[in-house]
């Protein structure tokens, strides 16, 4: 039976309605037509299906849709900051951090909770925050190195 | 064009598609959506080897919201990649052949519907016996799993002697005998298989799909469906990976194109990770012997090479994949005389086929690690011994392979200089080594997978007074960047900038026929057919210009989005009022360009495999640790040189070579495409084992060591640019390095892929004990190759042709992939 | 996409909300609380519930205090929190350690304690889509009569792979259960039983509510976990140790637990005991890795050769056993786990 749910996704509210058992993967992609989280097992088991909730990274595949009523959804579609790309993005193009581009949501989003979290992340700190996420074209080097650039960026900019 | 500076070519860039992909908006397969589009779920054998007694689909029929139940009957006429070996159903029709190969279709309003209504499709089988291994499809003939093939369940045995072994054995100081084996992997990429069929508004039926291969996928949709190929459209959406698991056409493609037609609305499918894996057509298992004759100084004097392929249910690219993994031993080192047999046998498994590195990569490790064993031998530095046996430039190899660059001595110093290699080797303390192996591989394979005449690649432009130039071009975008590559050739040839161009791929509509992105050939082929389309459409342009700013044509440079005359360079306009005055003068702008490669040199059967306008060459060294009290071995640094030609844009070439290493460690660590087999006696089941992203394991961030890369640039006659492959080459010396490295590192030998801490720790002990300190395969099972063809070596004054050849049709060659 | 199947979903407000819900139908209920284990369960259908009770708006279980003499961790706190727990990662440390290393950051992020002490058991029979599950006629653990990995088993084998409960059973650690009719207390090491199907003695009316751990001055612990990757995947193999010493060095409280290596998380009391009484040198060390190796029964049902799970257990409790001795052993932390530090 489908119920009313509302949903905060990148500062918007979106009304719709859902059964119970939808993840917020299912909810995104198919009722809000935000295509730009992917999925690549549904079972928690590669990380591409990450967004942040209340601005932590969660696997979308995994949570609840009726769960997430009330909280902030941020997917990849509220990254950049109106036409100009977010310095995570800008930095994962100029560097070939997507290749096939699969992973990318979700790695783009893990790594905004990590540099938000940690503006100065050691090499082996963003290895270690992105271990969650599974990428098969880079061997995560130059995502790495975008990682890494971004965050020079984004203090930079604090200053 | 030679000689002209390069303005975009070389330079570290922006891909083209790169900011689609960074703000999610790069719609692949499963993006897509259109109203009343309907969703497809496959019901997939339960059994490894069955008769299919009867299908009844009628409870699933009565659920409502179910519109369609397809089965085999509903599409019986077969396809395959290979013309050889058209042996699938888009449903099985009268048999299932592995635990996973689709029995019937359900369309329905949801895809939650559809997966609950498969439970309610009767089916009966009549269960057959399970052929589970490469020695047991050997030794049982009976019952076959396919009526066609070489014999009993051989699909393909294929034997060919180049020179004289025998010989070259007699010359030799010492002979040199291993066997190994590669497991199976697969190529998991991140993206399942999703596809969308529809009819477009005239009626006409369109297929977008994750397909590496749109234009086989357009042939056997039409064959099947009995359609023209005209009425067909098929549009490769960008690909979330493929890695060569997405080049064959699939029943899914076919069972929804054909749902679409029956009931005029748009249908889905997405596969699962689980049924990827039984997509597979992943990296073959490949059991191989190796006979190496050397002489003291270590040159080659013969190799007799062996190998036995555990093919899984289907053809698919098999009789190809078995003439790779013996095609290219001949392309690194000088080998004077060469036999190669080959043998792929049928198993109720999923489907083998091709893998970045293409069936080449099984054979490289045997080579490399015996290689290692040779040197250790002779008390040689294992690369020395490499650089004193380098294969020869401009040469054409005993298999009648034309090699024109090769910078695989500048590959080796390269990473010996910066690995510090010889200052390791064998000098490190007990648990640390350093391992070289080298590669080499095509960039583009020399025939098409069907005989014929035509280009292999196709490039159209159009330019019109907005300055803007479009190229159209059938090439798929796997995530490699050929969009890239296109937009940027077309742009240095007519010297405006990137976002000048805009590109349309991957649709037989619209664009001429590029044959897919396998075997490293788009580059190749479809930056040769850009550039000759970029080219004529500059000479249309500068006529025009020649004749307004009164200066010789040839004087004319294209660079920064003017043309202008060389001698003077304010002397100019701006591309977009050359185009102007092009189009005033000619018409209407629109030229073509097109590439096919050279015919190959070698003309005995199987010879279409092997030849590619050009190879590229790598090394590697890898630097390890092993704990020798609990074999946990650690990658600490990966050294890689490879010879390029020209890296087209660095920023992917370098993406393409840390990917490829990346993919080399899964392998050689821990990915396999493992089964279960059930007890015998209590069941028939042969089942993958963990068919899930989670115990196929391949490597996170935190295994993934520091990539340490030179890329060389001798540029390559062929190449575009000069440019030759990256995309597989960097994986293959990646697998046997470690193993080489482990052996200096601790002393074993781990013959075997892949190399785990329990084979390490188990090496150990044995060789604690007193025992030979290897694990690996014990021997190599007799396996009846066919009566060898002889071909005399171009030294022996060979045609290319084999001796003892009855001549054939000049269409029956064996295709090349 | 894999879908879950249809379900009735509650949101209880409370505690006492919950646990009338729960009473109401326990056998068809299941509580959802990060959904981790479950709900990949539910998608594969090894697991079909027809209600689920959310526990995420129980304020009254996210609850994480200390006092004097004991931590207390509510059922419902995320695996995430405890990990980056200041106090917790310098006294429980091989909580920390245990925790910090379960699947990926993203499901520590919504993964909770209490979910993780009632992960159900592990087999790669069993963790399987249910059309694969069909391919071998089903096993004993989910609608069928055999066990694959030892056909005359009796029991289900399947294997706990909890990395929290080991490094808490070490600690000493007690767990709550509140239910309609009450509140209970048990050691956490009574929850555990040694059958792959019946692994809990919880009582499906029932709800863990709290772990209660001791403090203890000086205590260290340590938790080693063998796994492929040093991401994603579940332990083939846990050894938490806890051991406190007096001044001179002599050991006056030990604890042992192995996890992975049978249906559930056990303590090696009888290992521990070799411990007690004694300084923490080499040759105890060695001793009490000689004595835990024989208590670990791996089956072939989990990534690694069993002979190899078996194998590292002698090498993990001496590792674990150098750390808490204050051995500096962060270079083979990092090799084996590949973790940080
Ligand atoms: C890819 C992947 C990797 C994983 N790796 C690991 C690993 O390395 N180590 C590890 O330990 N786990 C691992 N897990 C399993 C799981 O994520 C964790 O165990 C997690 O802590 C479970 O907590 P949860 O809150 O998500 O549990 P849930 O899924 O919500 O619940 C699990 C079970 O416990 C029951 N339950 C939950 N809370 C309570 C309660 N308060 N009272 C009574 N019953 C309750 C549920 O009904 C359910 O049966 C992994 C999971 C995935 C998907
Ligand atoms: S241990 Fe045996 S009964 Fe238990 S899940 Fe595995 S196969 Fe099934
Ligand atoms: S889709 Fe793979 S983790 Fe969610
Ligand atoms: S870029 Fe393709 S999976 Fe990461």
């Amino acid at each position: 039976m489908k119920q009313p749910i509302s949903l905060i996704v990148n500062g918007e509210r979106y009304d719709t309605l859902c059964q119970p058992n939808l993840t917020l993967l299912e909810v995104l992609r198919e009722n809000l037509q935000l295509t730009g989280t992917k999925h690549g097992c549904e079972l928690g088991e590669c990380g591409a299906c990450a967004v942040l909730l209340d601005g932590e990274p969660v696997l979308s595949c995994l949570v609840l849709a009726m769960e997430c009523a009330g909280q902030q959804i941020t997917t990849v579609e509220g990254l950049a900051r109106g036409a100009e790309l977010h310095p995570l993005q800008a930095a994962f193009a100029d560097h070939g951090a997507a290749q096939c581009g699969y992973c990318t949501p979700g790695i783009l989003l893990t790594a905004k909770a990590l540099l938000e979290r940690n503006p100065c992340p050691s090499r082996s700190e963003v290895r270690e925050a992105l271990s969650g996420n599974l990428c098969r074209c880079t061997g995560y080097l130059q995502i790495l190195d975008a990682v890494d650039a971004a965050a020079q960026v984004l203090r930079e900019e604090q200053r | 064009m030679k000689n002209r500076p390069l303005h975009i070519i070389g330079k570290a860039r922006r891909r083209v598609d790169a900011r689609a992909k960074v703000t999610g908006e790069t719609r692949y397969a499963d993006d897509l959506n259109f109203p009343r589009m309907l969703h497809c779920r496959l019901l997939r054998s339960p059994l490894p080897h069955a008769k299919i007694v009867s299908i009844d689909a009628r409870r699933a029929l009565a659920l409502p919201g179910v519109h369609l139940v397809l089965t085999g009957a509903d599409m019986p006429t077969t396809f395959g990649i290979l013309p050889v070996s058209q042996d699938e159903h888009a449903l099985c029709l009268d048999k299932v052949r592995f635990v996973g190969d689709p029995v019937a279709a359900v369309v329905a309003q949801t895809e939650l519907l559809a997966e609950e209504a498969l439970a309610l499709i009767d089916v009966e089988y009549e269960p057959l016996q399970t052929i589970s291994a490469p020695e047991e499809a050997l030794s049982h003939p009976e019952p076959r799993i396919h009526d066609y093939g070489d014999s009993g369940n051989v699909h393909k045995a294929v034997a060919l002697s180049f020179g004289s072994v025998e010989q070259g054995f007699a010359e030799a100081d010492h002979v040199f005998e291993d066997t190994f084996h590669y497991a199976g992997n697969t190529h998991l990429p991140l993206e399942t298989h999703a596809a969308v069929a529809a009819l477009d508004p005239d009626g006409k039926l369109t297929l977008w799909s994750s397909t590496q291969t749109p234009h086989y996928v357009h042939r056997a949709v039409a064959k099947v469906l009995g359609q023209k190929p005209s009425r067909v459209r098929v549009i490769s959406t960008p690909q979330g990976g493929g890695f060569g698991g997405k080049t064959d056409p699939f029943g899914h493609e076919i069972v929804i194109c054909k749902a679409a037609m029956m009931l005029g609305r748009p249908v889905k499918i997405c596969l699962s990770r689980e049924e990827v894996f039984y997509c597979h057509r992943g990296r073959h298992p490949v059991l191989m012997k190796l006979r190496c004759g050397v002489k003291q100084d270590g040159t080659l004097t013969a190799l007799h090479l062996q190998t036995l392929l555990d093919g899984g249910a289907y053809g698919s690219y098999g009789v190809a994949s078995t003439f790779y993994t013996g095609a290219l031993a001949t392309v690194t080192y000088h080998l004077p005389n060469y036999q190669f047999e080959g043998c792929r046998v049928f198993t109720n498994k999923p489907p083998c086929g091709p893998k970045r590195g293409h069936g080449t990569v099984q054979p490289r490790f045997g080579q490399e690690v015996q290689l290692d064993k040779i040197a250790d031998k002779l008390a040689l530095d294992p690369a020395e011994l490499r650089l004193r046996i380098v294969a020869q430039p401009g040469s054409l190899t005993a298999n009648y392979l034309r090699v024109q660059s090769i910078g695989l001595a500048d590959c080796i110093r390269s990473v010996v200089r910066r690995s510090d290699f010889s200052n390791k080797h064998r000098k490190l303390p007990y648990g640390k080594g350093v391992g070289i192996a080298c590669s080499s591989y095509l960039s583009g394979a020399g025939m098409p997978i069907y005989y014929n005449d035509m280009p292999h690649s196709g490039v159209q432009l159009k330019l019109d007074r907005s300055g803007l130039v479009t190229a159209f071009c059938g090439v798929a975008e796997v995530g490699q960047g050929c969009d890239d590559v296109l937009c940027a050739c077309v742009a240095e040839v007519l010297g405006v900038e990137v976002a000048d161009v805009k590109v349309v791929t991957g649709d037989s509509d619209l664009s001429p026929v590029d044959l897919g992105s396998y075997s490293s050939r788009v580059t190749m082929m479809m930056g040769n057919a850009a550039i000759a389309a970029a080219e004529r459409a500059r000479e249309i342009v500068a006529t025009a210009v020649a004749d307004k700013l009164g200066v010789a044509a040839d004087q004319l440079v294209f660079a920064q989005g003017r043309v202008f005359d060389a001698a003077a360079p304010e002397k100019g306009l701006s591309f977009r009022e050359a185009v102007v005055l092009a189009e005033a003068a000619a018409g209407t702008i629109g030229t073509t360009g097109s590439y096919k490669p050279e015919k190959p040199a070698a003309l005995f059967k199987g010879g279409g495999v092997g030849p590619s306008p050009a190879y590229s060459y790598t090394a590697a060294v890898v630097e390890v640790s092993v704990d020798p009290e609990t074999g946990w071995l650690g990658i600490d640094k990966v050294f890689i040189a490879h010879d390029i030609g020209r890296a087209l844009n660095p920023t992917l070439a370098r993406g393409q070579v840390e990917g490829s290493v990346y993919m080399g460690l899964g392998e050689a660590l821990m990915e396999e495409q493992a089964f279960r087999r059930l007890p015998p006696k209590l069941s028939s089941a042969l089942v993958h084992r963990t068919p899930s992203i989670l115990e196929y394991k391949s490597l996170t961030s935190l295994e993934m060591p520091e990539v340490d890369i030179e890329l060389l640039e001798d540029p390559d006659p062929n190449g575009p640019f000069g440019g030759k492959e990256v995309g597989q080459g960097p994986l293959l010396p990646i697998m046997p390095a470690i193993a080489n490295a482990i052996f200096d590192a601790v002393g074993v030998r781990i013959d075997e892929v892949p190399i785990t801490p329990e084979k390490i720790l188990k090496a150990l002990a044995q060789k604690a004990a007193g025992k030979p300190g290897r694990i690996g395969p014990k021997d190599f099972p007799s396996v009846s190759y066919p009566a060898p063809l002889f071909v005399p070596t171009p030294w022996q004054g060979g045609d290319g042709r084999a001796t003892n050849e009855v001549a054939r049709p000049k269409d029956k060659r064996a295709k090349n992939v | 996409m894999l879908r879950l199947p249809e379900f009735q979903l509650l949101l209880p407000q409370s505690l006492s909300e919950a646990l009338a819900l729960l009473q109401a139908d326990p056998e068809h209920s299941s509580i959802l609380a990060g959904g981790t284990d479950l709900l990949p369960n539910m998608k594969r259908r090894q697991q079909t519930p027809a209600r689920l009770i959310s526990l995420r708006n129980v304020k009254e279980l996210g609850q994480l205090t200390l006092s004097a003499d004991e931590f207390c961790i509510g059922g419902s706190v995320r695996l995430r929190t405890i990990e980056t727990h200041e106090t917790l990662s310098t006294e429980l440390r091989g909580l920390v350690q245990a925790v910090s290393q379960i699947a990926t950051v993203h499901i520590r992020g919504t993964a909770t304690i209490g979910g993780n002490l009632c992960l159900d058991t592990r087999c790669e029979y069993y963790n399987q889509s249910q059309p694969w599950r069909q391919s071998i006629g089903f096993c004993k653990k989910k609608d069928g009569d055999i066990c694959w990995v030892a056909t005359s088993s009796p029991r289900c084998l399947a294997v706990s792979s909890t990395d929290a409960a080991p490094a808490l059973m070490a600690l000493g650690a007690q767990v709550q259960f509140c239910s309609a009719s009450g509140l209970r207390e048990i050691p956490l090491s009574a929850l555990y039983q040694n059958d792959g199907i019946h692994y809990l003695s919880k009582r499906p009316d029932e709800l863990l509510t709290l772990i209660r751990i001791p403090r203890r001055a000086g205590q260290r612990s340590a938790y080693w976990k063998l796994r492929r990757r040093g991401s994603f995947d579940f332990p083939l193999l846990g050894v938490a140790v806890a051991v406190q010493r007096d001044e001179a060095g002599t050991v006056q409280h030990a604890q042992l637990a192995l996890g992975a290596v049978s249906s559930r998380p056990i303590l090696v009391e009888e290992v521990a005991a070799l411990l007690i009484g004694q300084p923490l040198g080499d040759e105890q060390i060695r001793q009490a890795a000689e004595a835990a190796y024989p208590l670990a029964k791996p089956m072939d049902h989990a990534d690694m050769s069993l002979s190899y799970r078996k194998a590292m257990v002698k090498s993990l409790v001496t590792s674990a056993l150098r750390e808490v001795r204050g051995d500096d052993v962060s270079q083979d932390r990092q090799r084996l786990m590949r973790v940080l530090g």
